[in-house]
C-alpha cells in the first residue's frame, strides 16, 4: 500500500505542468480550428513565424513578467520601459555619435536601471510591488516624454541593414496568391526569443537561483526557514525582469524601427494576461516559462483568427476577455479539483513527466 | 503603544503630504485660497479641486473596501465606469425627453449594470478564489469594447441644460453639483459603515479569513458585497464623469483612473494586501492626488512630463512609508528617547518622526 502511494505520488504532475499542458493543448487546438476555417491564411508557415516575427518583444516582456510572477510578485513597468527603451535607442541612433553596439548597451543599461531600482525597493524596503512598479511605469512614460515627443524613424544606414536582416528558409516557404514562390523570413527577433526561452527555462528549473524562486514565491516563510535569501532572490527576479524589458525595447526597434510615444502600449495588461494563461499564478510559486511564450501567442493567434473573420475589430478585445476568463475558470476549477483529491488526471503515462517538480 | 498610535500616523502621512503642497502653492503664489465668485457660483482653487477630484474620490472609497477585505485590488474601476455610463447615456437617450425622471430611471439602470459587473467580478473573486487583479483584468480587457457597442461608436452627446446642471451647476446654489454629490455620497457610505458592521468583518475577512469563518463571519458573501458596492461606486463615478463632459468618450472617459485609485487608497495608510482600512485616508489621498497633479501644473511642468514627477512623488512617500524605514526611525526614536531619559516628552507616534526627519534618525541610529 504503502509502495503503491509513493510511486503514484511520483507520476503526479505538479502544478506548473499541468496548467502548462492545458495552455499547450489550448493553443494547438486554437491553431488547428485555424487551419481548419481558414487553410489559406493559417497553412502557411509564414503565417507561424509572423506570430514570432511581429510579436517577439511581447512575448519576451511576458517572459520577465512570468519570472516575477513565480516569485509571488507583479511588475507593471514593463511595457513603458520598453517604450522608454526604443525611443531612448532611436534617439541615440539618430544622433551623431550613433552606433549599433552603443544602442543595444543602452537597451540593457536602461532595463537594468529600472530592474534595479524596482528591485531594490521592493526587496529590501518591502514596499508593495504594485504600487513601485507603478511608479516606475509613471517614471518610464514620463521621461520618454521629457526625451521625445514626435516619431522617430531610424534612418542610420548600419541599424536599417540590421532591420532588414532575415533568415530565409526556402524549404518551408509557399505560392503567394499570383503563384510566385516566396520563401519563410525569420527576423532576428524570434532567434532571440528562442534562444532566451532555452536560458530562461534552464535558468529557472536547474538553476540554484530559480529553485530559490520557485520556493520563495511559493512560500515566504519556509523559504526562509529553509536558509534561502529571500530578499535577495526577490531582488534578483525583478532586475531580471527589467533587463528582459531592456532587450524587449531593441527586439522592438529592430522590428519596427521607429520610436514612438505609443510604442509597446498596453503590453503590461497583455503580458500579465499572456502569463496567466500560460499557467502562471498570481499568488506565486506557480507557473512554467515554456507556458508563457504559449499564453502570448494564444492571445495572438485568438487576434488573428478574428481579423481573419473578417468582423468588428471591439471583438477582438471582448474575445480576449472571454478567453481569459475561460482560463481563469479552468485553472481555478482543476487547481481545486486536484486540491480535493477526487480528481485524477487521465493523462496516459508516456505523456506523464517523470521528473517531480516541487 | 504604537499600536494604539497606529490609527493617528495612518492619517497623518497623507495629512502632512497635503499641507507640503498647499505650502508649495502658497509659496508660488499667496492666492491660492482666494475664492471668487461668479454668476452666482464659487470659484478658486479649492472649489476646483473637490470638482476635479469628486469620481477619483468615489472610486477610492470602493477600493478601499474591495482591497481591505479582498486583499488586493480592483483594476476594472474606470472600464467599469465607462460601460455604466455608456448604459446611462443609451437609456436616457432612448428615451427622449430628458426629464428629472428620465435622469434618474438612467441613472439606476446604470447603477443595475454596475452591480452586474461587481456580481461578475465578485463571483470571479469570491467563489472561485480568483485573485482580484487577475479577476478584474477581464472587464479590463474587453470593457472598452463592450462601451463601445453600447454607444455605436458615435460618442453622443448630452446637449441639454439638466445634464449641464448636474455636471457644473444649478443657478442659485453656489457650490457645483459635482461636489454635492460626491458630499452626499460620502455622507451615505459613512452612515453606512457606523450603521452596520460591514466594516469589521471586511477588516476580519481581510485579516484572516479562516478566522472570520471560524467565528462565524461568511467571507464569500463579504467579498461579494464588496464588489457589489463597488459596482455601485463606479455607476456613480460613471455618472459624474459624463454628466461632467456633456459627451460620452468610449476611448479616453476615466482613463488610467484605476490607478489613481489603488494610488490614493495606498497613500491613505490602508494596506494593499487587506485587513485595516480608514476610509477618511483614502478620501485625503485621492484629494491628494488631484492636489499634487494641479500644482505640478501650476508650477509650469510640462503635461506631458507630470507622469514622471509623479512618479517620484510616490517612490518618496513609499519609501518614507516603508516598513524597514519606519522601523529604523522607531529605533532612531527609541535611542533618542533612552539617551534624553524621559525627560523631554517625545511625539512618539512612528510615522510621524518618520515624516517629519528621516535623515536625522537614521544617522542617529548609526552611531549605536
Amino acid at each position: 500500500m504503502e509502495s503503491t502511494n509513493t510511486i503514484k505520488r511520483r507520476e503526479r504532475v505538479s502544478d506548473s505542468n499541468l496548467l502548462f499542458a492545458i495552455a499547450a493543448v489550448i493553443f494547438v487546438l486554437m491553431y488547428g480550428f485555424g487551419i481548419l476555417s481558414f487553410p489559406r491564411d493559417f497553412l502557411q508557415s509564414q503565417t507561424f513565424f509572423d506570430l514570432f516575427n511581429l510579436n517577439a518583444p511581447l512575448i519576451i516582456v511576458t517572459l520577465g513578467l512570468s519570472i516575477v510572477m513565480v516569485g509571488g510578485g507583479i511588475d507593471i513597468s514593463v511595457g513603458q520601459v520598453t517604450a522608454l527603451v526604443t525611443m531612448c535607442c532611436a534617439v541615440f541612433l539618430q544622433s551623431r555619435s550613433g552606433s549599433v553596439g552603443g544602442a543595444m548597451l543602452l537597451a540593457l543599461g536602461i532595463g537594468i536601471a529600472f530592474g534595479l531600482l524596482q528591485g531594490l525597493l521592493i526587496a529590501y524596503l518591502k514596499i508593495q510591488p504594485f504600487i513601485i512598479t507603478l511608479a516606475g511605469m509613471f517614471l518610464a512614460s514620463g521621461l520618454l516624454t521629457i526625451i521625445h515627443k514626435d516619431p522617430i524613424n531610424v534612418t542610420m544606414p548600419s541599424f536599417v541593414r540590421l532591420m532588414d536582416f532575415q533568415i530565409v528558409i526556402p524549404s518551408l516557404g509557399t505560392l503567394n496568391r499570383l503563384g510566385r514562390f516566396i520563401p519563410l523570413e525569420i527576423k532576428p527577433g524570434t532567434v532571440v526569443v528562442l534562444v532566451l526561452v532555452v536560458v530562461l527555462v534552464i535558468l529557472m528549473n536547474w538553476s540554484r537561483f530559480g529553485r530559490n524562486l520557485y520556493a520563495v514565491g511559493g512560500n515566504n516563510q519556509s523559504a526562509l526557514m529553509l536558509g534561502i535569501n529571500v530578499q535577495r532572490t526577490k531582488f534578483y527576479s525583478y532586475v531580471l525582469s527589467g533587463l528582459l524589458s531592456g532587450i524587449a525595447g531593441f527586439v522592438f526597434i529592430m522590428t519596427t524601427g521607429a520610436g514612438n510615444v505609443g510604442n509597446a502600449y498596453g503590453f503590461e495588461i497583455k503580458a500579465i494576461a499572456g502569463s496567466i494563461i500560460g499557467g502562471t499564478m498570481l499568488i506565486g510559486g506557480v507557473g512554467n516559462l515554456i507556458g508563457s511564450p504559449f499564453g502570448a501567442l494564444t492571445l495572438l493567434t485568438i487576434n488573428e483568427l478574428i481579423r481573419a473573420d473578417g468582423v468588428n475589430s471591439d471583438f477582438q478585445a471582448i474575445a480576449s476577455g472571454m478567453l481569459l476568463c475561460v482560463f481563469i475558470v479552468l485553472q481555478n476549477a482543476v487547481l481545486r479539483l486536484r486540491g480535493t483529491s477526487s480528481f485524477k488526471l487521465a493523462l496516459p503515462g508516456w505523456l506523464v513527466p517523470a521528473r517531480r517538480d516541487r | 503603544m504604537a499600536r494604539m498610535k497606529s490609527y493617528g500616523s495612518q492619517l497623518f502621512l497623507p495629512l502632512s503630504v497635503l499641507a507640503i503642497l498647499i505650502l508649495v502653492n502658497l509659496i508660488k503664489g499667496s492666492s491660492y485660497f482666494s475664492i471668487s465668485i461668479i454668476n452666482g457660483a464659487l470659484y478658486g482653487n479649492i472649489p476646483n479641486i473637490l470638482f476635479g477630484a469628486s469620481e477619483l474620490v468615489i472610486l477610492a472609497i470602493g477600493m478601499t473596501l474591495v482591497t481591505s477585505s479582498a486583499g488586493s485590488q480592483d483594476l476594472s474601476v474606470g472600464v467599469a465606469a465607462t460601460i455604466t455610463s455608456a448604459v446611462f447615456v443609451w437609456v436616457l437617450l432612448s428615451a427622449g425627453k430628458i426629464t428629472w425622471i428620465t435622469i434618474l430611471a438612467a441613472f439606476l439602470a446604470s447603477c443595475v449594470v454596475g452591480i452586474l459587473i461587481g456580481t461578475f467580478n465578485g463571483a470571479l473573486v469570491a467563489a472561485l478564489n480568483v485573485q482580484p487583479i487577475v479577476a478584474t483584468l477581464i472587464v479590463y480587457t474587453a470593457g472598452r469594447s463592450i462601451a463601445f457597442l453600447i454607444d455605436g461608436k458615435l460618442s453622443p452627446i448630452l446637449a441639454n441644460n439638466l445634464t449641464y446642471e448636474i455636471g457644473s451647476e444649478i443657478p442659485g446654489v453656489p457650490i457645483q453639483t459635482p461636489i454635492i454629490l460626491t458630499a452626499v455620497f460620502v455622507v451615505l457610505f459613512a452612515v453606512l459603515l457606523r450603521t452596520t458592521n460591514l466594516k469589521l468583518y471586511s477588516q476580519s475577512v481581510g485579516i484572516n479569513q479562516r478566522a472570520a469563518r471560524l467565528n462565524g463571519i461568511n467571507p464569500v458573501r463579504i467579498k461579494f458585497l464588496a464588489f457589489m458596492i463597488m459596482g455601485v461606486c463606479t455607476a456613480v463615478a460613471g455618472f459624474i464623469a459624463v454628466t461632467k463632459a456633456g459627451r460620452h468618450d468610449s476611448v479616453n472617459l476615466l482613463k488610467d483612473i484605476e490607478m489613481d485609485a489603488i494610488l490614493a487608497v495606498a497613500i491613505g495608510g490602508s494596506s494593499l494586501y487587506g485587513g485595516k482600512f480608514s476610509i477618511t485616508g483614502s478620501i485625503i489621498g485621492a484629494y491628494t492626488i488631484e492636489v499634487l497633479n494641479r500644482t505640478l501644473l501650476r508650477l509650469d511642468v510640462d503635461p506631458d512630463a507630470i507622469k514622471a514627477f509623479k512618479a517620484v512623488f510616490i517612490i518618496i512617500l513609499m519609501v518614507i512609508a516603508s516598513p524597514a524605514v519606519r522601523e529604523l526611525a522607531g529605533n532612531g526614536t527609541k535611542w533618542v528617547r533612552d539617551r534624553l531619559g524621559g525627560a523631554v516628552q517625545i511625539p512618539t507616534a512612528i510615522g510621524e518622526d518618520a515624516a517629519v526627519d528621516p535623515k536625522s534618525d537614521i544617522s542617529a541610529k548609526k552611531e549605536v
